[in-house]
């Protein structure tokens, strides 16, 4: 008996993006409300199924389409230990940003498309993530980012317009390059079952194009995760959007179709080579180091946070790149799992403290009507609760403890030292310091002024919905340290970690072989 | 939007009509044939480009149309979602499903829901096209304005 909850998952927003369009025209209020429920219903699934599912993975074969032979025919959708993280970050980020729109969208016109497009990327991302099939995360990835491009612009000025432009075309160009690489599987393997893939390249059917494909899979899926070489959409498209879509673009959306798939694919579709491991390890350092650095001289809030996520998501693909050098020179497993561990643990804290920072930022351009943080000034006494979540959300981003982004900092550090990557372990070391730099200069800023800032009006807090969602990220970061002890980790991260480290287990739980 | 001359508007009258039936044949029979409800939605939505091309339309006009094509391509897609839905509360309750009696095969009346699926998915195609055709034109005559 399959589980009916999973494809709910995708079905749940999809019905919600179209009720929201149809019910929207005739009753006002109709698109927040059902929007917060749709919401609601899948984060109590995810969770569900996280908690039952536990370390077992499920399979659900859409139509009931059974393998022939051991070849799986018709479409698959896989729920196991690393997706229901990932399905959970979605749901929980996608609900507290629904909450927070509710007083932030105010301000703009359109509800009914702004509610129905944000339903509309959380179907996409689900179904990317769930998705066993590789043409099926093509459809889902476009389904998510078309509805992001049209969200980024959706304050129809000239900012977002131009930045919803270069998102597009830079979109447009990953989108090819993956299509391009689904053609050459395809020649070459004759499926286009990740699983059945797997099998495929393992028995030695890997064809001539075995390289190019890695690399435009990277290359493609590298662009829709923004890292370094392809990162130049994200600071201007993140940096544009409605704050609560910001916050699901950075906390979310370039995790679950950027790096989730990326280590899915490397992991559980290539076999892991040496040149591939080094390179994605390359990658990744390379983003960490150079992200920060650019972070570091920005003066508009959200453009100094986009740059940031383009350093966070460094850490995870180098951590990742760590254990897979491990595994494909077959040593030091342990250490492998623990660096994989450290990856996963840190792109879930991501999501948490990048949403909230986003939240945050948002908060502040609501009362005071700007993102520049030269005019700002002493924000704290006006903007208590603000000034409270940014500061748990900063410190937890540079990596301070008791928060969450200490522990994965932490462990991914130390999975680097045990791996003899010495130099990459004194490299994320520094980058958390300059880190922390950069945030000290937000606070400063922006909330500990002595000087008052440029503007004229009267600051207030920001209304009860945005609040109850700052707050609520503020102690889900606090909360989140809880994986790291070693009872908690081992029944939620653990299994994530596993179906990346047992190479065939995720084909062979399909293919039944 | 202004129309066309004569000449232009009565073979568009005798040619639109005949376009309509061909794309609901392709529709139909996408279960048998080449096509489907993708290719045939997007004949649908030719014959309705072109008399709105042929006969043109005032602004007023074209909102109004372009909300009515917005709803049916809502309504659609989720009569869609719901017929696949379906498979979860009958038989084997899998999601997608083909639970209706299959018939035989290479008649019109076979296949299940696929036929259905067809329909719905022609609907939606038709309706989504029409609109991007009308949000082009009403963006036009705005900046016109």
């Amino acid at each position: 008996m399959m589980n009916p909850l999973i494809p709910l998952l995708v079905a749940v927003p999809l019905a919600g993006a179209f009720l929201i369009m149809i019910l929207g025209r005739f009753i006002t209020g109709v698109p927040r409300i059902m929007a917060l429920a749709t919401l609601l219903l899948l984060a109590f699934i995810s969770f569900w199924l996280l908690i039952t599912g536990g370390a077992a993975s499920s399979v659900y074969t859409l139509g009931g389409w059974e393998p022939v032979d051991g070849v799986p025919i018709g479409l698959y959708l896989i729920h196991d230990g690393f997706s229901a993280l990932v399905l959970c970050i979605i749901s929980l980020i996608g609900l507290l940003s629904v909450i927070y729109s509710i007083s932030y969208m105010a301000r703009y016109t359109s509800e009914n498309y702004f509610y129905s497009l944000f339903c509309l990327m959380i179907a996409g991302m689900n179904g990317v993530v769930l998705s066993g099939d590789i043409f099926n995360i093509f459809v889902f990835l476009e389904i998510s980012v078309i509805s992001s491009y049209a969200l980024v612009a959706f304050g129809v000025e000239k900012n977002e317009l131009e930045a919803t432009l270069k998102y597009q075309v830079l979109g447009a160009v990953a989108s090819f390059m993956i299509l391009f690489a689904i053609g050459f599987i395809y020649w070459s393997a004759k499926t286009l079952n990740i699983a059945d893939i797997r099998v495929v390249f393992g028995e030695g059917g890997q064809g001539p194009h075995y390289i190019l494909i890695q690399i435009l899979l990277l290359t493609g899926f590298g662009l829709k995760a923004a890292i370094i070489p392809f990162h130049a959409w994200l600071p201007d498209a993140h940096s544009s959007a409605p704050s609560p879509i910001s916050a699901m673009l950075s906390g979310v959306l370039i995790k679950a179709v950027g790096i989730y798939v990326i280590i899915r694919l490397f992991f559980n579709m290539f076999e892991i080579t040496v040149g591939m491991a080094i390179l994605i390890t390359t990658l990744g350092a390379l983003s960490m180091a150079a992200g920060v650095f650019l972070a570091i001289g920005q003066w508009d809030i959200k453009r100094l946070l986009a740059y940031h996520s383009i350093s966070q998501m460094g850490y995870v693909i180098m951590s990742v790149g760590i254990g897979m050098i491990l595994m494909a020179r077959g040593i030091r497993s342990e250490v492998a799992a623990l660096a994989i561990t450290g990856g996963i643990f840190h792109m879930l804290n991501h999501a948490a403290f990048k949403g909230l920072l986003f939240l945050n930022a948002g908060a502040i351009e609501y009362s005071a009507g700007t993102r520049d943080l030269r005019e700002m000034g002493g924000l704290a006494r006006s903007m208590p609760f603000t000034s409270a979540t940014s500061l748990a959300a900063s410190l937890s981003i540079s990596g301070i403890p008791p928060f969450n982004g200490f522990f994965s900092k932490l462990i991914i550090i130390v999975a680097a030292v045990m791996g003899r990557f010495y130099l990459l372990a004194a490299l994320a070391a520094l980058v958390s310091i300059i880190t922390l730099a950069s945030f000290m200069k937000f606070q400063r800023y922006a909330f500990y002024n002595t000087e008052p800032g440029k503007i004229q009006k009267e600051i207030r807090e920001v209304p009860l919905p945005m609040l109850l969602s700052m707050v609520t990220l503020a102690l889900i970061c606090l909360l989140l340290s809880l994986l790291a002890l070693p009872g908690i980790r081992e029944t939620v991260l653990s299994p994530a970690t596993d179906i990346l480290m047992d190479q065939m287990k995720y084909s062979s739980q399909i293919t039944g072989m | 939007m202004k129309g066309m001359t004569v000449i232009v508007k009565k073979t568009t009258q005798l040619i639109a009509g005949i376009i309509f039936l061909y794309g609901i044949y392709i529709i139909l029979h996408g279960h048998l044939t080449p096509g489907g409800g993708f290719a045939g939605g997007v004949i649908l939505a030719g014959s309705f480009i072109l008399l709105i091309l042929a006969f043109g339309s005032d602004f007023l006009h074209l909102v109004r149309e372009e909300r009515g094509s917005t709803l049916y391509e809502n309504l659609a897609i989720l009569i869609f979602l719901l017929l696949a839905l379906s498979g979860l509360l009958v038989g084997a309750k899998i999601f997608f499903t083909n639970w209706l009696p299959h018939g035989t095969p290479g008649e019109l009346i076979s296949a299940g829901f696929l036929p259905l699926y067809n329909i719905f998915v022609g609907i939606e195609v038709a309706a989504s096209i029409l609109t991007i055709f009308l949000a082009l034109v009403i963006f036009k005559e705005e900046i016109l304005k």
